[in-house]
């Protein structure tokens, strides 16, 4: 095996054990620091269902982003959901043989990278257009937005100017899964691309990319409404009810 | 009112203003006046930074991210997309950069990443990381000290990240290394020794009752009572002290006291526990909190009361609808012994506790109630939603139930009412620009500027429709807006309480 194939096994376990073992941290902490008070932002719904649907249309429609700003909101949904369609279109990279529905929307992802791209674009344009914006935005703000780029750039460029080997790398990847390793085809749009992956992969839990599993524990978005009906009490505070009774 | 020693901002012709430009430090000259020893020692603070302040504050910040989920996901969530900048009423203005919501969470965000991340332990300068310095908490105390805490970014936030969280979390900080605010502290030592924020002891408290009943019985003709300390009355109304004796305050209250009498109802107030109101809240200390609103637990067991009502208060509403149940278990579910007195005592027909507006609307749908609306007729009303009420508490059993009960028992009590612009109520109202713990005079800069906003929209009404009332049920509002309409050419005589309307158009025999 080359020195290549050796390095970039090394960083993939590596990233993907970063990536898996600090979001679960991450989310282990959040689970386990209580939220000792009732406080969604109201009106607030008033069932546990109905907290599930708000939290859905957020999610999904980002709904107070929409409420709050429709460039944002624009750029920020083209460039999310680019990534979803992306991110599952390379399903197809992993597994033999390949789900129908992932056939399915190989063009839709292919097509969606430019949407990506350019909501990215918008959202970066931001950093450097609007006074407020600019005022907030720091070093690792800006080149989180490059490192996607980047990323999305490197692979529309495999994608419709200059493939890469795509079953030798597919037998890399499924190689690094069944622990028999295959060699990396070396082409250096490809290298740029993993490398960044991988890159993206080890921040995500040190970083602002943590708004994905933090807004499921958003207690101003996941809380139900229901403070006279039900008592909420978290454990550090029912140890001074002990105190006093 | 003497000449201002800042500009008053001029209304614009749109109901919702334009963004300003950011003007760095444009405020950074208001600071609020720190608490003195007296009132830090009683609430078990140090009154100066000591050799270890640094140490003691990173502890702190330490434990409070241990103990609330709120502070450790929203200092770790945020994107910096700039979806708040725009939306609170300080920053709109004082055009102070610092005054946007994500840039004052930022302030903590930056101290938290160099203490507690990893970027920001080894790449501060990446993640825009910063060592606590004294002139980072000077910052803290000027700005947490700019923030009325009132969640209008919590609406717009794509995560939900509330700045009263952080707001809060810092000023417990700063408490804790001996930077207290003064305004806050000695009112929150008022409330604990003498039961309220005024510190109106119970033989003054009398008085002024007994007083009332004079005024009301020779005003109208109908001996209207406002009972205190009764035991066995059916109902507690508990009532920020303001109600007592502030204008336009005392108004809401013999509006309360009328609506009971027409109801036949036997009501008491309680010099135990005369303060609705429990600044408790905006230190972001949950024990010194719990400790205001144990006063009403304690009131109610003693009166042997059946209901628990609130009077006109906006945080007060908040800390009674969302935590006095978590807090004292004044509510529904609690399995310790005072809750499980609680439940047996109180009534469970209703909602416990249950706000003023609840209660006078039920009436009013019962039918009970008789108005002659035309006595209102001087008036051209619009209402503000405060900012509590509408973004951290509910009434009746709908959500929104907050916007729509208030505005029913105006339009069945006068028949001139207006909203506001649609962007500036409900949950995007404005806050007044005076909650939060900055009703003080040496912020009046602030106040005045940030209360714009609402000014604004409240001016775009009066122009178009000749409203000359501004409807409120919230006592620091109240205070607010007679303090501020002067500022922006209007007279004081335009605020009042939802029931000094219905107070006006009541009919008691």
């Amino acid at each position: 095996m080359s020195a290549l194939t050796v390095f970039y096994t090394g960083l993939f376990y590596f990233a993907t054990l970063v990536f898996i073992g600090g979001v679960a941290y991450r989310i282990y902490e959040y689970s386990r620091t209580p939220a000792p008070l009732k406080i969604p932002t109201t009106p607030a719904p008033t069932t546990g269902s109905g907290v599930a649907l708000r939290m859905a249309r957020e999610v999904v429609l980002f709904e107070s982003l929409f409420k709050s700003n429709k460039w944002i909101w624009i750029f920020g949904w083209m460039f999310h959901f680019g990534l979803l369609l992306v991110l599952l279109r390379h399903i197809r990279y992993f597994q033999e043989p390949v789900w129908f529905w992932v056939e399915f929307i190989q063009p839709f992802g292919m097509y969606a990278s430019f949407m990506m791209v350019a909501g990215l674009a918008g959202l970066w344009a931001r950093r450097f257009l609007v006074d407020r914006v600019r005022y907030i935005s720091t070093p690792s703000d800006h080149l989180m937005l490059a490192l996607l780029i980047g990323i999305g750039i490197s692979g529309m460029m495999m994608t419709f100017v200059t493939h890469t080997d795509i079953v030798a790398l597919k037998a890399f990847m499924r190689g690094l899964m069944y622990f028999d390793w295959q060699p990396l085809p070396g082409d250096a749009v490809l290298l740029a691309h993993l490398t960044m992956v991988a890159l993206l992969m080890i921040i995500f839990p040190v970083s602002k990319l943590l708004h994905a599993p933090g807004i499921f524990f958003s207690p101003s978005r996941n809380q139900v409404d229901n403070p006279r009906e039900h008592r909420h009490i978290a454990p550090w505070a029912a140890a001074l009810e002990k105190d006093r009774a | 009112m003497a000449a201002p020693k800042f500009e008053v901002p001029k209304f614009q012709d749109n109901a919702v203003l334009d963004i300003p430009k950011i003007q760095e430090g444009a405020m950074s000259h208001m600071k609020s006046f720190v608490a003195g020893q007296a009132a830090q020692e009683y609430l078990g603070y140090p009154w100066e930074l000591g050799e270890d302040w640094k140490e003691r504050a990173i502890e702190r910040m330490g434990e409070v991210l241990q103990k609330y989920r709120s502070v450790r996901v929203f200092l770790d969530a945020c994107v910096h997309c700039g979806a708040c900048t725009d939306k609170c009423h300080y920053y709109l203005g004082t055009a102070d950069p610092k005054n946007m919501p994500v840039a004052r969470q930022e302030l903590m965000r930056k101290v938290y990443r160099r203490y507690f991340t990893f970027g920001g332990k080894y790449f501060p300068w990446l993640v825009g990381a910063e060592d606590l310095t004294q002139e980072v908490l000077e910052d803290w105390y000027n700005y947490y000290h700019e923030c009325s805490e009132c969640r209008r970014c919590s609406v717009f936030c794509p995560y939900g990240i509330d700045t009263a969280e952080i707001t809060m979390a810092g000023r417990e900080i700063l408490n804790y290394v001996g930077m207290g605010q003064k305004y806050s502290n000695e009112i929150l030592a008022k409330v604990q020794k003498i039961g309220n924020n005024l510190g109106l002891p119970g033989p003054a408290l009398e008085d002024t009752l007994a007083g009332l009943e004079e005024d009301i019985e020779a005003d109208i003709g109908v001996p209207v009572k406002l009972p205190l300390d009764v035991k066995g009355a059916e109902i507690l109304l508990v009532t920020p002290s303001a109600d007592f004796f502030s204008e336009p305050h005392v108004e809401s209250l013999i509006g309360y006291a009328k609506v009971f009498h027409a109801a036949g109802v036997s009501w008491t107030l309680s010099s135990h526990a005369s303060e609705a109101g429990n600044f408790g809240l905006f230190n972001g200390n949950y024990e010194m909190m719990r400790n205001v609103a144990m006063r009403i637990r304690d009131a109610a067991l003693e009166l042997g009361v059946k209901r628990i009502i609130v009077g006109e208060c906006g945080h007060a509403w908040r800390v009674a609808y969302s935590y006095w149940n978590t807090l004292t278990g004044i509510g529904y579910g609690g399995d310790d012994p005072y809750a499980q007195m609680l439940q047996k005592q109180l009534d469970s027909r209703y909602p416990q506790p249950m706000h003023i507006c609840e209660y006078t609307w039920d009436l009013i749908q019962q039918g009970v109630l008789k108005f002659d609306k035309s006595k209102n007729d001087h008036r051209v009303i619009t209402f503000h939603d405060s900012c509590n009420v509408a973004r951290a508490s509910r009434m009746g059993n709908e959500p929104g139930g907050q916007f729509t009960i208030p505005r029913n028992i105006i339009r069945a009590v006068a028949n001139n009412f207006y909203d506001m612009d649609a962007d500036t109520i409900g949950e995007s109202t404005y806050c007044c620009g005076g909650g939060g713990g900055l009703l003080t005079d040496d912020l009046m800069e602030v106040r005045v500027k940030g209360a714009l906003p609402r000014m604004n929209a409240y001016n775009s009404v009066a122009q178009a429709n000749g409203v000359n009332f501004l409807a409120l049920i919230c006592a620091i509002c109240k205070a607010q807006f007679t303090k501020v309409f002067p500022y922006y050419g209007f007279d004081m005589s335009m605020v009042g309480g939802v029931h000094q309307l219905v107070s006006t158009a009541i009919e008691l025999d």
